[in-house]
């Protein structure tokens, strides 16, 4: 890797004057992306902003009908937590079958969701779950959060300080990994909230996206037979020698059913 | 004493106490004083020339020691990397041999391709200067499509050496007497298959360090080497001119080779070049990236099949079409790997009484391709296994009957096969039906239909296998162009206080040589198995030997150490008659004590090795002090392992994901020394097989030639979850040339397990009427036959 200048800020309010008016400084959180990248010299940053020791960013707690998980909360930390495994069980799973136990006991939510890797799982959960994720400036609805390929609604120096969950009645995730990788090629976090079904697929596009026609269709009826018919078009969806877009879109719709089949489990 | 640790034990390894502890020693953990870092800028093209390289800022920059170029190379005269075996073409002549230099001097042909070594104190800054290196490139069209690379107008390779970039158009049995059968034949099972090319992923990447000792003129070279004396010969003699007793070759703890660590590759002879312009020591790691650009690369063949049979079932000929991929540049036994080693296994286990195959190796614009886990046989087991497979479910019989119908009867052994090779031994109809009691083939339609009430689809597949290994014996391979002898060497140096080191020119990074070659030892002499060190990989020690590829460490090896062995008791019951006073003709050996027939006086081993270095009351007038012996072993012929794998698979028709949920494999290994470590070795195989099979497919992209699999995130290699635990069993037919009476394990598992699980999958997909699916079977290619299949049944 270059050579690159190392902080490891105590608050919140440290970390982002280290990042501010420095264009080329960029903020660690787990690492679990960024590590792997500059040891392959495909980023230069000048400065590395190093979250682990900012301790106001991390924790889950349970506000009300909501579930706030810090940024820095790692992803063992949300697979194994009772608050998370009682109010969104889905949650829980899905964090438990992120990478290997390795990058669970490393990444973050936080690094995860500003990350926004088309194949990330995390964003899947905040799309359905009609999540709120709050920064250091303000708050982005789930919708307006996920800009596209590696793009977030993020601005400079904004950090991710946690994301509130609402509880789910009936939630459920599902993956298809890459058999190499095993990053979701295509994941369908299906659930229904008090704001009514959503269906949310990360893997399949360059980013999450929801699959309207299916939401209407749970909403009248909440099973998978309500959804078998539902053909999800290929184009704009992501093809590579593991997967071609048709198989990515045929895919979407064995991965909804099953969810949608565990949610009412 | 040796019970637990002689033969046939189950002895625990030996080196894992070190390799689990984190002791053991790799050539990247050596700790030389003064050492600089090498690094390689590689092409980002396929093909290109190279109009102009420009090293001057990169020189300038920190830490920088020196920078060659493929010019540099050329000006000092480095002769280039050899191919160390000729195959004759079907004319008689030799294949084509374009040059192979060990950095391009004004071409590249493949993505990875030398173009410059860094040198410099740092591998950080090696690898910043190499990005201050302009290299002016005018890119050409690459060649990568196997299928297409003969074709008129295919890019060419090196066009001047190699037109049309064919190296061979070879052929092996006689043409018209196969059509003569195929006329005859009631029936014509026909297979066109890709048998897809893999990238070897080595627990340890390549690595080479080398010094030069100014002062003696000595070089020392470590490298992740399976074979350190064939590294040196090649080095000394073709490519670098020091002379061999200069070179000093060392290949430590090497972690996984499966043939990728046979070869002299560019990076190890750059690095021991360079050692003595530089005048410090050099050490080079591959990055993994490294290792999937350049490792040679395995398998990779577009192949056409026939076979004819009657109306019994009886096979009456085979004809088989391959094109096999050599890559950019002919690595040190590529070109033997789709000739000997695979046309000559086309019998399998069968009587097919004419056999023809034609062989056309093709250059293209990727990595070099040469041998890997079975080299040329898993490639031969495929095509056979499939056709058969195949005919079977044409002529609507029991696939197990068909095998057995076409079995070599036990009575003709030994057997000469109409494509060369004479099978020594065997007895293949008990290992089937050993594999079908186990893998309780009767029951299979029960769970079948079970699975189905699950929405899955169940199929099972067999693969009965024979391969050659123990290679081998020389004169054989002189006549068939192998530029080598293929015996193995083996020293027994006892010392005095009656412990012994073993010496073995075979290489373990892996295969547990430690350990089995310890309770030959422990068996034959009765020497405490703690008592016994085998030493290995290094050329100012060990004797001149061969190395280890090819299932032949045991067979070859093995063997080798049991003659010296041999020759220690000789001694030994000389210097006992002496100590006894008695006459030699009555010394017996038992147990590791010298006694005198037909009374109780007896002289343990230790005691005569005690006397012959303390010759004090010693035969001194007829026999030499010391115990130590060397032995050379060259083998009467291969040895041949057969054996039968059945594999079970579940496909989830929505996903395409194919399950392997049953596996065995029962195998003939002749007499087995550890029964552990075979099991290893066998459950190592099976898993390459299944990942060829179901995951692993090394892909360049069409157009660019550019690696698409070129790292973890997309060469799938096989994790524990992808595989069940292993049903395994044994049939003995001990191997009658050689003094253990054992044949190799190495390579089997690896060999069969493609077959079998395709013949599984092509199994459950039949009644969709699916009748091809091309390997691997991954859940894309899986689901897209099935999408075809409903496409066609709807039409």
């Amino acid at each position: 890797m270059y050579d690159f200048a190392y902080h490891r800020p105590k608050s919140l309010s440290e970390a982002v004057g280290l990042l501010k008016g420095k264009d080329e400084a960029r903020p660690m959180s787990g690492g679990m992306t960024l590590i792997p990248t500059l040891k392959q010299r495909l980023a230069r940053p000048s400065d590395v902003v190093d979250l682990g020791g900012v301790k106001e960013l991390a924790g889950i707690k349970v506000e009300g009908n909501n579930v706030v998980i810090g940024g820095m909360t790692r992803h063992a930390e949300v697979a194994t937590s009772a608050d998370v495994k009682n109010a969104i069980p889905a949650l829980a799973y899905l964090a438990g079958h992120i990478g290997d136990p390795q990058v669970r006991n490393r990444g973050t939510m936080g690094g995860s969701v500003a990350n926004n890797d088309p194949a990330a799982d995390y964003p899947a959960a905040v799309v359905a779950l009609n999540a709120t994720v709050t920064t250091n400036t303000g708050k982005h609805a789930a919708d307006s959060f996920f800009k596209g390929l590696f793009e977030t609604a993020l601005g400079e120096g904004e950090l991710i300080t946690s994301i509130s969950f609402p509880k789910a009645e009936k939630a459920a995730y599902i993956k298809f990994p890459n058999p190499a990788s095993r990053y979701a090629m295509v994941g369908v976090f299906v659930a229904k909230t008090a704001s009514g079904v959503r269906v949310a697929v990360t893997g399949a596009g360059p980013c999450v996206f929801r699959v309207k026609a299916m939401e209407d269709a749970l909403s009248k009826n909440f099973s998978s037979a309500a959804i078998k018919d539902i053909k999800i078009p290929a184009d704009g969806l992501n093809s590579d020698i593991h997967g071609s877009a048709e198989y990515r879109a045929h895919l979407v719709g064995v991965m909804a059913r099953r969810a949608v089949d565990a949610a009412n489990k | 004493m040796t019970a637990e640790t002689g033969i046939g034990a189950r002895v625990k390894r030996k080196e894992d106490q070190r390799f689990l502890t984190g002791t053991g020693r790799y050539v990247d953990d050596l700790p030389l004083a003064r050492a600089t870092y090498a690094y390689f800028l590689r092409s980002p093209h396929a093909h290109a020339k190279i109009k102009s390289i420009d090293v001057s800022a990169a020189k300038a920059m920190p830490g920088v020691v020196d920078i060659f170029t493929g010019k540099d190379i050329a000006d000092a005269k480095v002769g280039g990397l050899i191919c160390g075996w000729v195959v004759k073409d079907k004319h008689g002549e030799p294949h084509k041999a374009p040059p192979h230099p060990v950095m391009a001097l004004d071409t590249v042909r493949y993505v990875g391709d030398t173009v410059a070594m860094i040198v410099a104190n740092t591998h950080d800054e090696a690898k910043d200067a190499a990005e201050a290196i302009k290299v002016d490139y005018d890119v050409k069209p690459a060649n990568v499509d196997l299928a297409r690379a003969l074709d008129k107008g295919a890019p060419e390779v090196h066009a001047a050496e190699a037109p049309g970039n064919l190296i061979y158009d070879w052929e092996i049995g006689v043409k018209a007497d196969v059509d003569a059968a195929f006329a005859k034949a009631a029936h014509v099972t026909k297979i066109d298959i890709v048998n897809n090319r893999l990238i070897p992923n080595a627990m340890e990447p390549r690595a080479a360090a080398a010094e030069y000792d100014k002062g003696t003129g000595n070089y020392t070279l470590w490298s992740t080497s399976q074979n350190p004396h064939v590294l040196r010969l090649i080095l000394s003699a073709f490519v670098l001119g020091i002379p061999e007793h200069k070179l000093r070759v060392i290949a430590p703890d090497v972690g996984g080779g499966f043939g990728s660590k046979i070869f002299c590759y560019n990076e190890e002879t750059m690095v021991t070049w360079a050692a003595s312009r530089v005048g410090r020591p050099i050490k080079w790691t591959a990055e993994r990236s490294e290792s999937f650009m350049t490792d040679a690369h395995g398998r990779d063949h577009v192949t056409h099949a026939e076979l004819a049979l009657d109306k019994d079932g009886k096979f009456l000929a085979l004809k088989v079409e391959t094109i096999a991929n050599m890559g950019a540049y002919l690595s040190t036994f590529s070109t033997a790997v789709p000739t000997y080693l695979y046309a000559t296994l086309l019998a399998g286990q069968y009587t097919t009484p004419v056999i023809y195959a034609n062989v056309k190796a093709a250059l293209t614009h990727t990595a070099p391709v040469d041998a890997y886990r079975g080299a040329g046989r898993p490639e031969a087991t495929f095509v056979i296994e499939s056709i058969v497979s195949k005919a079977a479910k044409e002529l609507k019989m029991d696939t197990a009957d068909l095998r057995r119908k076409n079995f070599i009867p036990k009575e003709a052994f030994p057997y000469q096969t109409p494509v060369a090779l004479q099978y020594d031994s065997g007895n293949y109809p008990p290992i089937i039906d050993e594999a079908i009691k186990i893998a309780d083939y009767k029951g299979f339609e029960g769970r079948r239909a079970e699975a189905k009430s699950r929405g899955k689809l169940r199929g099972i597949g067999f693969s009965s296998y024979i391969e050659a290994c123990g290679l081998a014996p020389s004169q054989v391979i002189g006549q068939l162009g192998g530029g080598v002898g293929q015996w193995e060497s083996a020293q027994l140096k006892f010392n005095p206080t009656g412990n012994v080191q073993i010496l073995t020119g075979a290489h373990s990074h892996g295969q547990s040589h430690e350990t089995t070659f310890a309770q030959l030892i422990s068996d034959k002499l009765g020497v405490p198995f703690e008592n016994i060190e085998v030493v290995h990989g290094d050329t100012a020690t060990t004797p001149f030997g061969m190395g280890s590829y090819g299932s032949r460490s045991l067979a070859v090896g093995g063997s080798a150490i049991m003659k010296a062995a041999d020759k220690i008791i000789a001694k030994g019951r000389r210097i006992a008659a002496h100590l006894m006073e008695a006459d030699v003709a009555d010394i017996e050996f038992e147990n590791g004590t010298f006694k005198v027939k037909g009374t109780d006086k007896n002289v343990p081993l230790a005691q005569a090795v005690f006397a012959a270095y303390v010759p004090h009351n010693y035969p001194l007038h007829e026999l030499e002090p010391g115990m130590d012996e060397n032995a050379f072993y060259d083998p009467a012929n291969f040895v041949y392992p057969a054996g039968t794998q059945i594999c079970e698979v579940e496909i989830d028709p929505d996903t395409g994901v194919v399950e392997v949920v049953n596996h065995t494999a029962v195998d003939d290994f002749g007499n087995i020394i550890n029964p552990m470590i075979v099991e290893g070795q066998v459950h190592g195989g099976i898993v390459q097989g299944v990942g060829q099979a179901l995951l692993e497919n090394a892909v360049y992209d069409k157009e660019t030639g550019q690696l698409v699999s070129g790292s973890y995130m997309d060469y799938t290699m096989p994790r524990a979850d992808d595989v069940p635990s292993f049903k395994l069993g044994y049939k003995v037919t001990p191997c009658p040339h050689n003094p253990l009476g054992v044949k190799g394990c190495g390579e089997a598992g690896a060999i069969a397990a493609p077959a079998a699980v395709m013949n599984a999958v092509h199994d459950a997909l039949a009644p969709l009427g699916v009748t091809h699916v091309p390997m691997p079977a991954t859940p894309l290619s899986v689901w897209q036959t099935i999408q075809g299949a409903q496409r066609k049944a709807a039409e």
